[in-house]
């Protein structure tokens, strides 16, 4: 477990010292190795030890750093190294040795990654804080490094919403010292109750909140489109996929761990961010179908289907919640990572970013628009998908609870996507139009476009044999 | 891994290999495209008739595979969907030579044969369902293969009712897959089973069951083109003539009327859905369609439009004989969805014909088209006479069985609209027979692209298909009493669904 956060520091460092653009087969060594750890410790905890756990240089809590994984956790690790080993392969080709948009890219994505492991890991509000404050400077980083005003813009935006969220989260942590003398979540799940200080309370709502607004839960989207639409296409793949599913991680550990007595003595808060999910899905995809850009389209679609992440909350009290979160974790990480990947080889063989850009592309394109057809399926929840087992199983708790209007909001967002996604394999289909000069197709290295319809394929098979993962995740909760 | 495991996935794979190897075949590969495509088709049929076999003598055949926990892919191959199957099996055959007389030199034909396998795929996947949960899986599928295919020409007309077609079926999908949430929360599963399973819910679930069943009927219904979910149709035509058959015969439209036969049959149970009250709206609902499709029909002079509204009301006549409670009525709805599928893919192989040789695409075109194309007018009148119900058709039969059912059902007024059908379906098509046979041809055809060479009116490949479903056609309607025939096979399973009644 502790390779999963020593190798990407290591390979990132090297990186690092090695110089601008440099380091991209130690990243894929690298991750490779990692992958194949998560595969091991999921297998482990699968195989029934309910958490494995790991004393940073033999010092327990208080003194020292705690780790802890459990199904949760583990599945998540799983997710990382899934999403973020085809990236670095597709950004090994996509990066040109001497493009200064990628000089700084293989440090920043294994500090990255190093902090994602970790916030996963970690099993004290601080040490998590920590984690979040690296993610996040590193994600900034990834933002920026594309060089333009528009990018600083976006970067600089990106900056204040990521540490306005830590910072909020960082007060909630404060305070829960103030009212406990203690940070390990562990020790503060045992004293919290439903009779605790408001202290604990505002500890709390502070750091849900800031949580919210670094998983960019409508209304605190707002920095998410231009951070995520604006980057090179690995960098917008790493934080649609991965960052912004480490704050909902969280804030679902949050919830069902050290605050889950408070959260049962006021069960009307869990409403709260239902409510918003509606609307991030309805405002998201509403916004998808309107803007003229590619990459602009496929942001707003994450703020979407971030929005169904969040309708599993008041649910969590009913079966089958955790998994369906889960599921959708999976299912739009793999999916929008591919997505964004696909835009990023019709962007670079086109060398324009608006939708009407694509006309004939499934003459030029097949592999990548079929790709992009493959994560559209999963991103509408159609079946074989993972999106779609995701839809089912949170249908499926919505119904045993009797939630009828969760079940409307799944479906109509359903439909949505499906007039966002079809908006732009409908323009793929079109012939390229006689009168307008045919724009010259620059040639993508094969490396792009496969690994774009790997991480697609990956998001449908998964639709077919989703028992494994389940199983992993019932060992979730063993630790908190 | 048994046979009884092994078959039904062979029955799956012989499409869909195929298919996806033909993706990535480079587009100027065509005899190894046309190879495979013609292998997968000639390796279905095999596996068909050894299933066939199997279940004429008892065997059964199922696999599953879990999904999620407590949620199963699974397959079976039992009587009612080897009817469909086979039924698809045969008619791929002829549109896989069809289409490739059709698209010769067209371009992009590796993506065009990757999809229609895969609808195929799809197809099989649907028949072979052992579950809705599985069923909805290959339904969406199918969707999703055939929206490329619809749109293949790449037009904005093509695009316009590909779009059509995929609003209506999406909504659609999105009805079922509540529909089949809900059952699945009620009872804990869905698996199909003869007589249904909806009936263990007991008299208390009444209300939630017929919302259910309006979920279910209206999710399969937009495929089965029932009014007023059957506006997709007719944009859909804009298809290329291979896919409109594949989308009138072999699979869209059956897979709807299938998916009726499913819910009504395996799923509600027929006696079960009958003590709730559903069977009587559900054919007043296939009454209307008949009517109001074959009335529509009079005045389409796109003759591709014209059989698209035949369409909507001949498949309402599978419809009308599921709902008519009593097993004459199955027979006759299980027949007809054969018969239609016969007949109606010999109607667009002509229409396509007349299109490709002489780019005739209206009826007020057809003015002595029999005469310079004998043969293929020939393929046509024998469809156009089925569909009207003509003595020694396959049309002939159904509409003995419907009729004898109606009455059986003490549901009279269904015979009317069976005869008003008829009598609109002779409405419009005969003056086409008239036009064709015995009005003087023009100076000049339209657009001429195949020239006659000795009997040979137009190319081989475009030719066949439609005369061997004629005699098809043909074939059911005398050859119906023999042991094997698609009658046969329907009494046996009409057999199956009702416990106290044999044929």
């Amino acid at each position: 477990m502790i390779g999963l956060i020593l190798l990407p520091l290591v390979w990132a460092s090297l990186a690092f010292v090695l110089g601008p653009g440099r380091g991209k087969w130690l990243a894929i060594a690298g991750l490779s190795a990692q992958t194949w750890f998560a595969f091991d410790l999921a297998q482990q905890i699968s195989a029934g030890k309910a958490a494995i756990g790991h004393q940073v240089g033999g010092w327990g809590a208080p003194l020292g750093i705690d780790l802890a994984a459990d199904g949760l956790s583990s599945a998540m690790l799983l997710l990382t190294q899934c999403v973020a080993l085809p990236l670095a392969i597709y950004a090994s080709a996509y990066y040109k040795r001497d493009d200064a948009a990628g000089a700084y890219f293989w440090p920043l994505m294994g500090f990255l990654i190093a902090g994602l492991n970790a916030l996963f890991v970690s099993a004290d509000f601080f040490n998590i804080y920590v984690t979040l404050e690296l993610v996040g400077l590193a994600a900034v980083g990834l933002v920026a490094a594309g060089g333009g005003a528009q990018q600083i813009a976006a970067a600089l935006r990106y900056l204040f919403a990521t540490l306005v969220g830590s910072g909020l989260y960082l007060l909630g942590v404060a305070l829960l010292y103030g009212a406990y003398g203690t940070v390990s979540i562990e020790s503060v799940s045992l004293l919290v109750t439903a009779e605790a200080p408001r202290m604990v309370w505002i500890a709390f709502g502070l750091m849900v909140l800031g949580l919210m607004l670094k998983t960019a839960l409508f209304p605190f989207h707002y920095w998410l489109p231009p951070a995520h639409g604006g980057s090179p296409a690995p960098v917008s793949a790493l934080l649609s996929a991965l960052v912004v599913k480490a704050s909902f991680y969280l804030m679902l550990r949050l919830w069902i761990g050290p605050f889950a007595p408070l959260v049962a003595a006021a069960p009307w808060l869990a409403w709260g961010p239902a409510a918003l999910g509606t609307l991030a899905i309805f405002w998201g995809s509403w916004q998808a179908i309107r803007t003229p850009r590619l990459k602009m389209l496929i942001a707003y679609s994450t703020v979407a289907q971030l929005g169904y992440l969040f309708l599993i909350f008041p649910l969590l009290n009913g079966p089958g919640a955790i998994q369906a979160g889960v599921m959708q974790a999976f299912a739009h990480g793999l999916a929008k990572a591919a997505m964004f990947v696909a835009a990023g080889v019709f962007i670079k063989a086109t060398g324009q970013d608006t939708v009407a850009g694509l006309a004939g592309a499934v003459n030029r394109l097949p592999i990548t628009l079929f790709a992009f057809g493959l994560a559209g399926v999963t991103l509408m929840g159609l079946p074989p998908s993972a999106g779609f087992l995701a839809k089912w199983q949170l249908i499926e708790a919505a119904l045993n609870q009797g939630h009828w209007w969760l079940v409307l909001v799944v479906l109509s967002g359903g439909l949505l996507a499906a007039v966002y996604v079809f908006r732009v394999l409908r323009q793929a289909f079109l012939l390229a139009p006689v009168d307008t000069p045919v724009l010259p197709f620059t040639p993508v290295p094969r490396t792009l476009e496969w690994t774009a319809f790997a991480l697609a394929l990956t998001s449908v098979l998964l639709g077919l044999r989703g028992v494994e993962l389940m199983r992993l995740i019932q060992a979730v909760g063993a630790v908190a | 891994m048994t046979s009884s495991e092994l078959l039904p996935i062979a029955l799956l794979m012989s499409s869909l290999l195929p298919g996806l190897v033909i993706f990535a075949l480079p587009e100027g590969w065509v005899a190894l495209r046309t190879t495979l495509n013609l292998f997968g088709a000639v390796a279905k049929l095999a596996l068909v008739a050894l299933l066939l076999l199997g279940v004429a003598a008892g065997q059964e055949y199922g696999v599953r595979f879990a999904v999620l926990p407590g949620l199963d892919l699974a397959f079976k191959a039992d009587a009612l969907g080897l009817l469909f199957i086979s039924l698809s099996a045969v008619l791929w055959l002829f549109t896989t030579l069809y289409a490739i007389g059709y698209l010769e030199g067209a371009p992009h034909r590796s993506r065009f044969f990757g999809f229609f396998s895969l609808c195929v795929t799809a197809t099989v996947g649907i028949a072979m369902a052992a579950n809705l949960f599985t069923f909805f899986i290959f339904y969406e599928l199918l969707t999703l293969a055939t929206f490329p295919l619809v749109v293949h020409r790449g037009t904005e007309k093509a695009m316009r009712g590909g779009t059509i077609y995929l609003a209506y079926t999406l909504v659609g999908g999105a009805a079922l897959l509540t529909g089949i949430v809900w059952l699945h929360h009620l009872l804990g599963h869905t698996e199909f089973a003869h007589g249904g399973i909806a009936a263990a819910l007991g008299a208390e679930y009444a209300g939630q069951l017929t919302l259910i069943f309006v979920l279910l009927i209206a999710g399969v219904g937009v495929k089965a083109a029932l009014v007023p979910l059957h506006g997709w149709l007719p944009q859909a035509m804009v298809a290329p003539a291979p896919v409109s058959a594949l989308l009138h015969a072999v699979a869209v439209v059956k897979a709807g009327a299938f998916g009726i036969v499913r819910i009504v049959y395996e799923v509600f149970g027929i006696e079960f859905a009958q003590s709730l009250e559903l069977l009587a709206p559900l054919a007043m609902l296939a009454a209307v369609t008949i009517i109001w499709g074959s009335f529509r029909a009079l005045f389409q002079d796109d003759l591709k439009k014209r059989l698209a509204y035949s369409t909507i009301s001949q498949v309402s006549y599978i419809v009308l004989g599921v709902a008519l409670f009593g097993p004459l009525g199955t027979v006759g709805g299980l027949v007809h969805l054969v018969h239609q599928g016969i007949m109606k893919i010999t109607l667009f192989f002509c229409a396509g014909n007349y299109a490709e040789t002489l780019g005739i695409h209206k009826v007020s075109e057809m003015n002595g088209a029999g005469r310079r194309m004998p043969l293929t007018t020939l393929a046509f009148s024998i469809g156009a006479l089925g569909m009207m119900g003509a003595p020694l058709t396959a049309g002939a039969i159904s509409k003995a069985w419907l009729s004898d059912g109606a009455t059986a059902a003490g549901m009279d007024w269904a015979i009317w609209v069976l005869w008003t059908s008829s009598f609109l379906n002779a409405a419009y098509f005969l003056p086409i027979l008239w036009r064709a046979w015995f009005r003087p041809a023009p100076n000049a055809w339209p657009e001429e692209q195949i020239l006659r060479r000795g009997w040979r009116e137009t190319a081989w490949l475009l030719l066949l298909p439609p005369l061997a479903t004629a005699i098809m056609t043909i074939a059911a309607g005398t050859l119906a009493e023999t042991p094997g025939s698609p009658l046969e096979w329907a009494k046996l399973i009409a057999d199956q669904e009702y416990l106290t009644w044999s044929p």
